[in-house]
């Protein structure tokens, strides 16, 4: 299980369907208590019960970081996906009850900075609205730059601009509107951090850009989570349990351990945090690396695994788990 | 002279590298006494960034001056200080009107480098995004862990603090905040007890 305090029990106080893809879900406790505070940037892991599937999916908190009353997150409908964000759409509804995990943040704010500039692509804006919450009551300095695909698909868009005014610049594909990235990051003031949380292509394009132009690696900031990959099934041998397990194709290894009851350690779950790196014993094929955590490196020798995202091809792979 | 070896110390010491001219929009360079020659090396390897370079020297508090030899560069803007109090305000003013792209490089003694790391976290920039090499005196600015005066240009161990009086030990215990190495009272259990000074930091 996740490191860490008790899970928290929730009830689904609110179910608001926000544009044609995307749904926000507002979750109470059930226990009367206060939600703990969190940092803008900070995600749950929610849990479902999907007909029988255990599915444990990370989601940005979107809610100010000081209300203690409830969280909020906004779920992108994934048609290809594995099939967490369609049951969050699709049997999701108010009153029922559901599970989340503590909040952890992976992509807080650098308070030494002295202007927060946010890059958001489409449903990357949910940890920006959180942010901007804190940024606002804490007085710091900061820019939106949104890019969405239509005003009808533009969550948040007016809400945004009726907050925080001209802070907020949305820019729509649908009328090739682009944010003009060179030149946003050639005028900011020394001391700006960047932050940028969307598509794969736009944060490697702001990571790219910012290093070519001179800004410290340190100053940019990004976060993607990546949902484990289908895949073949392949067989694993979990040494310290002394169990050989099954991972079927549309199944994480994480998934698949956990399945089999063994307690095994995570926190994003999205191949970010580092959190459930296991050793690989024994490995007779090839490791389908697909995190952000182990170096080139450690990838290539094959001697670690992040079960949360990666997969194995081959005769065979022992971890000691 | 070259950049400095140093010996294997405790993790609080900084690490020092050699500067390399870095793709940037401008380039500030912050220099005291023999950190000149990596200021020179720096700009000679690239002369391109000569025309949008800014140098401030402080020349060394062992008498060393290069500031005939960094003036023969034709940086875009010169500046020379009699000391880093005096060069701070325009430091300041620099950093606060600056943009991000700005590649910062500090060179010379390891009180000199602290301060302008020090400077630039304050601007909000992290740490890493100065640029420093050793060149020169190993005179250490050391904070005296008591009375919490610094004394600059520390070269005896033990020393005695110049606000307080107490006979100091030199640690390498480095603050990066104060930009500055540790001393401590060298006779707080046996007062009187205090070891001939040597000559440590040259």
């Amino acid at each position: 299980m996740s490191v860490g305090a008790p899970k928290i029990p929730v009830v689904v106080a609110e179910v608001i369907e926000v544009n044609a893809l995307i749904k926000r879900f507002r979750f109470v406790r059930r226990d009367g208590l206060a939600m703990p505070v969190f940092s803008g940037g900070a995600h749950v892991v929610v849990e479902m019960d999907d007909h029988g599937t255990r599915r444990m999916n990370p989601y940005s908190l979107m809610s100010a970081p000081g209300d203690t009353s409830g969280y909020e997150i906004s779920v992108r409908r994934d048609e290809a996906g594995r099939g967490g964000s369609l049951y969050m759409h699709n049997h999701v509804r108010a009153g029922m009850e559901m599970v989340l995990s503590q909040p952890v943040n992976l992509f807080p704010l650098d308070a030494r900075a002295k202007k927060h500039l946010l890059i958001a692509g489409g449903i990357g804006i949910t940890p920006f609205v959180a942010q901007m919450a804190q940024l606002e009551a804490m007085g710091g300095r900061f820019e939106l730059h949104y890019s969405v695909r239509s005003p009808a698909l533009g969550a948040y868009v007016d809400h945004l601009r009726g907050r925080y005014g001209a802070r907020v610049h949305v820019y729509h594909d649908a009328f090739d509107e682009k944010i003009d990235l060179a030149n946003l990051l050639k005028t900011q003031p020394l001391g700006t951090h960047v932050y940028v949380c969307g598509p794969k292509g736009m944060i490697a394009w702001v990571h790219a850009t910012a290093r070519a132009m001179g800004w410290p690696d340190r100053a940019v900031h990004s976060e993607e989570f990546l949902a484990p990959p289908v895949g073949l099934a392949f067989d694993v041998s979990l040494a310290a349990s002394g169990k050989t397990i099954t991972v079927q194709p549309n199944q994480s290894l994480l998934e698949a351990i956990e399945a089999a009851g063994v307690d095994a350690p995570y926190l994003c779950r999205g191949g970010a945090c580092g959190q459930c790196e296991t050793d690989v014993l024994r490995c007779e094929g090839h490791i389908e690396h697909n995190d952000h955590w182990l170096s080139d490196d450690q990838k290539a020798s094959h001697t670690k695994i992040m079960p949360c995202v990666s997969r194995f091809r081959g005769a065979g792979l022992v971890l000691d788990r | 002279m070259t950049k400095t070896e140093f010996e294997p110390a405790i993790p609080s010491r900084p690490v020092y590298g050699v500067l390399h001219p870095a793709v940037g929009s401008a380039h500030l360079f912050v220099a005291d006494g023999e950190g000149a020659g990596a200021v020179c090396d720096a700009l000679t390897s690239a002369p391109a960034l000569k025309a949008a370079a800014h140098v401030i020297y402080i020349p060394g508090a062992n008498g060393s001056d290069h500031t005939g030899a960094l003036q023969a560069l034709g940086v875009a803007q010169f500046h020379r200080a009699p000391s880093f109090a005096a060069a701070l305000p325009r430091l300041t003013k620099v950093l606060a009107d600056a943009h991000m792209g700005m590649q910062i490089y500090a060179a010379g003694t390891e009180g000199l480098m602290a301060q302008v790391a020090a400077a630039a976290q304050a601007a909000g920039l992290p740490y890493e995004a100065v640029q420093m090499e050793h060149r020169g005196s190993l005179a250490r600015r050391v904070q005296c862990v008591h009375c919490k005066g610094v004394t600059e240009n520390v070269t005896l161990d033990p020393f005695q603090c110049s606000h307080c009086g107490l006979t100091l030990f030199v640690r390498d215990h480095f603050s990066r905040r104060l930009a500055a190495f540790q001393g401590v009272c060298i006779d707080a259990e046996d007062p009187g007890q205090i070891p001939a000074s040597v000559e440590r930091f040259k």
